[in-house]
């Protein structure tokens, strides 16, 4: 078992000629080819373009060119990422077969710096899970225990990056969809500040939350992503126009100084070995220069309420265009209004309707300040109490999750306790802070640990720098090059 | 009918914007193109896609905030939610409690002025074509969707409850027609849907007694129609209300041939859009030096335009009052300026007016392309006698026809060169010769006898020669 090459060891020796890009994707493919079956991480392998694509980067290293940042990098892209002409199906029976005439901005900007894409990964449907039990497709299992959950949504990204699939894959994190399944699969998983990456052809679950991700088997590669796609595009109103931090290039910088709040309202509720992991974190950091000390955000407590008031109401008008009468699919009927229901009744699994009616009636006349309107107050909440927090500490630190990876169908018949599982990452996207899980250590099933770094908005540099600390003390076998090819 | 009653109208006016592009998108806002051509993933709604706000958009609405006196502030967008096949992502994004423009006037031409609540910004929908004997979506055998108008730029303008009759409605929607075709916002096309109009109609016993229950009138296509339909709901309710029944709060749909109106939906089925805020766009917040700037560009609006016409045919003068008609007929097409260039080189203005008014008016959409230069030109020559009206007339038919042109080249090539003096005088003198008995008379005084030597001019040039000449060299030979 060799451990895979990380993204900037591939396009290091890609771009310096030393290897091929073509012998990269084969070396990816057979290991997708090894694996893939018990894992089912992929919705689409795109064997053929990601060979095309890399042939081209092979060409542009012959004449000469740099083809960029990512040369020949093998990405996985979660399904809800539009892929001019490949299907793109958000695991929904209602997508399935659709094809966008256009690629997300992301997805541009990672073929521009060379990426080759070779495949989109499973995912809860619409983004809507924590354990990608919900895809129209079945379950990805977890690489590290074949009976567990791999976490969602992005449940297929982070499994194809711990499977050593694909060195970098993009996930979407709208309550944890990134952090939350990078943590159970023992990878790094960020969430980028909202705004700054655009959400452009990322097909919408909660607008205001939605924000995409790189996952990567080291916090190098998943700066390095984060450089890559990051900064504002026209495209999307939301994206923030001015300077992007780049993050690469202060990964050394260390933590000396720097204060570090250890949030209690994470450790509240954790299992004891996940709050242990949390703690070694914070010593690491304290070893590493920091000053390290105990805060409490009260409202944090608040946030899985007004999230599951939040993104349900966006969701049921963001998801409200399946009505069959323009693509995906169309169930027949006699009439209009027969036939939107007709389709979508046939086109949604359960959790994706449950939502949609959580929205539907929270934002019902009548209804809606009682509870939309009440929830973005909580929102405002939140934020005032992450800005008091953040007076005091350039960092906070606690639990990704609350848990290890769960089994498979654990969960599914009880819809609160797989929300329960998101609860220290959704208060993150309430406020629209960066934050990123790091894998650190296991439990005595070997299962993976992650431990959740935040910080304010725009404050990535300050985020990857401890990131990058915690890293290099994780104990051994924390899920960093547990990928084989 | 109406007798004992009184009506209280508002009307709310959606206005399509004359952009280049869509209110979120880059495609092409165009009527009448190739249907489902002019679109894109955000206009089709499709997965992934997000809106842009078109910033000429956002001036247009300004534009018509400024000319409607209202007050333009920070501003955000809402999602209105329902399910419709044209609505391509099933919701519309319009403002809802936070519009652009809010608390204005419009101002009639007989001094009325009508208060306007709000004038917001919305993207249109896309246009349902119902194939079956209904035309309606009941009973459709099937419907075809155009999105090329969905995403086109609305701004929606919305009266208070001012108006007290269907002549004081149809007054307001005309006014308010020109306004935006002044302000450069919109063609004001009602017969291609550019400007549509709903009309909310009640009645009551006294003009001081609360308001009655409204009905929402819909699909009034012309100005014609509005007057119609609110005389006509406005006497269904009355009925109602002489029987001793209630009426229903209601949106209802006008028949143009039937000419009724009926129900579309009552207040019970009426949807709840579950408003929210746009999480895909940010607010407007139009700084002073935007403002200004927009306001800087607004052209003179019709009011200001007919008091510039008003004046040059002078103050308080019979020539003013004779000549309302064909002042609001100038100025509502948009041809006041043809008029006022023409006054500024030397012509008449009543003639300049006469002219644009009578002919230039008959093709409106050619007239306003025209070249003032030429125009000027022909008016000049019809003024110094050089042509007939008559020539003149036919001139102009082939100006508009080509868009301009010099208007000598067009006389000579028609055969109308302007006769000779010395041979307008030898022609006067044979008719005066012809006709002894006339020319005594009109020699004493008898000013209309006049006629009967130009009509024989007139018959032995073919037309060809100018009246008014004719009658100056008859006074000369009169001395």
């Amino acid at each position: 078992m060799t451990a895979a090459p990380t993204a900037t060891e591939v396009a290091s020796a890609v771009r310096s000629g030393t290897v091929r890009a073509a012998t990269v994707l084969e070396g990816h493919l057979a290991a997708i080819d090894a694996a893939e079956a018990g894992i089912h991480a992929f919705n689409l392998v795109t064997r053929e373009q990601a060979r095309s694509d890399a042939a081209a980067v092979d060409a542009a290293v012959d004449a000469g060119h740099d083809p960029g940042l990512l040369a020949g990098v093998p990405v996985a892209l979660k399904d809800n990422l539009c892929t001019r002409g490949v299907p793109t199906t958000c695991s929904s029976a209602i997508l399935a077969g659709w094809r966008p005439p256009y690629d997300a901005t992301v997805v541009t900007r990672l073929r521009r710096a060379g990426a080759v894409v070779v495949g989109k990964t499973n995912m809860d449907e619409f983004a809507m899970g924590s354990s990608t039990e919900t895809s129209a497709t079945g379950p990805t299992r977890n690489p590290h225990d074949l009976d567990r959950v791999p976490g969602g949504s992005s449940g297929g990204s982070a499994a194809a990056v711990a499977a050593g699939f694909a060195p970098i894959a993009l996930g979407s994190d709208t309550g944890g969809s990134i952090r939350q399944p990078a943590a159970l699969c023992g990878v790094v998983g960020m969430k980028p500040t909202y705004g700054t990456v655009s959400r452009y052809g990322l097909v919408a679950f909660a607008s205001s939350l939605d924000q995409v991700g790189p996952f990567a088997r080291s916090v190098a590669d998943a700066a390095l992503c984060f450089d890559v796609i990051g900064g504002h595009d026209e495209a999307d109103s939301t994206s923030l126009n001015r300077p992007t931090p780049r993050v690469l290039s202060v990964l050394d910088d260390g933590v000396e100084g720097m204060t570090v709040g250890v949030l209690a309202e994470f450790l509240d509720g954790a299992d004891p070995v996940v709050v242990a992991r949390a703690r070694a974190a914070a010593e690491a950091l304290a070893a590493a220069g920091a000053r390290v000390e105990e805060v409490s955000v009260p409202e944090v407590a608040l946030a899985l309420s007004a999230y599951y008031l939040i993104a349900p109401a966006e969701a049921s008008s963001n998801l409200a265009r399946y009505d069959g009468v323009r693509f995906g699919l169309r169930v027949d009927a006699d009439d209009t209004v027969a036939m939107n229901t007709a389709t979508r009744s046939a086109g949604f699994g359960a959790e994706v309707k449950r939502r949609v009616m959580l929205g539907t009636y929270a934002l019902s006349a009548g209804y809606m300040d009682a509870y939309y309107g009440k929830a973005l107050r909580v929102r405002t909440l939140i934020i005032e109490g992450f800005a008091r927090a953040y007076q005091r500490c350039d960092v906070l630190l606690g639990p990704t999750t609350p848990t290890t990876a769960f089994p498979l169908g654990a969960k599914v018949g009880d819809p609160l306790s797989m929300y329960l599982s998101d609860v220290c990452t959704i208060p993150t996207n309430l406020a629209g802070h960066p934050a990123i899980s790091v894998p650190f250590g296991t439990d005595d099933a070997g299962l993976p640990v992650g431990v959740q770094l935040l910080a304010p908005a725009l404050a990535e540099s300050t985020l990857f720098r401890a990131a990058a600390v915690v890293e290099a003390a994780a104990p051994d076998g924390s899920g960093r090059g547990g990928g084989t090819t | 009918m109406t007798d004992g009653w009184h009506l209280v109208i508002g009307l709310e006016v959606h206005c399509e914007l004359r952009t280049e592009t869509k209110l979120f998108c880059g495609c092409r806002n165009m009527f009448g193109d190739e249907p489902n051509t002019n679109v894109c993933p955000v206009c089709l709604g499709l997965p992934g896609s997000l809106p842009v706000l078109n910033q000429r958009a956002v001036e247009l609405a300004m534009a018509i905030g400024t000319a409607l006196h209202c007050d333009i502030r920070p501003s955000t967008f809402h999602r209105k939610n329902y399910f419709y096949p044209d609505q391509a992502k099933d919701y519309q994004i319009s403002q809802y409690d936070e519009p652009i423009n809010v608390d204005g006037w419009l101002e009639l031409p007989d001094g009325f002025r009508v208060r306007i609540e709000r004038a917001h910004m919305e993207e249109d929908t896309g246009k349902t074509t119902h194939a079956g004997a209904s035309g309606r979506i009941h009973g459709a055998d099937y419907s075809l969707v155009d999105y090329n108008r969905s995403g086109v730029p609305l701004v929606e303008i919305v009266s208070a409850p001012d108006l007290r009759d269907a002549a004081q409605a149809r007054a307001y929607a005309t006014e308010l027609r020109a306004i935006l075709v002044a302000s450069g916002a919109s063609d004001g096309k009602m017969e291609e849907g550019s400007m549509r109009v709903d009309a909310n109609v009640s009645v009551r016993r006294s003009p001081d007694a609360p308001f009655g229950t409204r009905c929402e009138i819909k699909n009034l296509n012309s100005v014609r129609s509005l007057g119609r339909a609110i005389e006509y709901e406005a006497e269904r309710q009355i009925t109602l209300l002489e029987a001793g029944e209630a009426v229903e709060q209601q949106t209802r749909h006008w028949d143009e041939t039937a000419g009724r109106t009926e129900t579309l939906r009552s207040k019970e089925e009426a949807y709840d859009y579950r408003y929210f805020r746009e999480p895909d766009l940010v607010p407007v917040v139009p700084d002073p030096e935007w403002k200004a700037a927009v306001a800087d560009t607004l052209g003179l609006m019709p009011a200001q335009r007919r008091a510039r016409l008003t004046e040059l045919l002078g103050q308080g003068t019979d020539a003013v009052d004779g000549r309302r008609d064909q002042v609001a007929t100038v100025v509502d097409l948009g041809l006041d300026d043809l008029v006022v260039e023409a006054a500024a080189a030397g012509v008449p203005v009543t003639l300049a007016l006469a002219r644009t008014a009578n002919e230039a008016a008959t093709d409106a959409e050619a007239a306003r392309r025209l070249d003032l230069g030429a125009y000027v030109a022909l008016l000049t020559m019809e003024a110094a006698g050089s042509l007939s009206a008559t020539q003149s007339k036919a001139v102009l038919g082939e100006l508009l026809a080509a868009g301009g042109g010099d208007p000598a080249v067009i006389a000579r090539a028609k055969g109308f060169e302007a006769m000779s003096t010395d041979s307008l005088t030898a022609t006067v003198a044979e008719a005066v010769a012809a006709e002894p008995d006339a020319w005594a008379r009109y020699r004493d005084g008898e000013d209309k006898l006049a006629q009967v030597f130009v009509g024989r001019v007139m018959k032995a040039t073919r037309g060809q020669a100018n009246g008014k000449a004719v009658v100056a060299e008859l006074q000369r030979l009169r001395g």
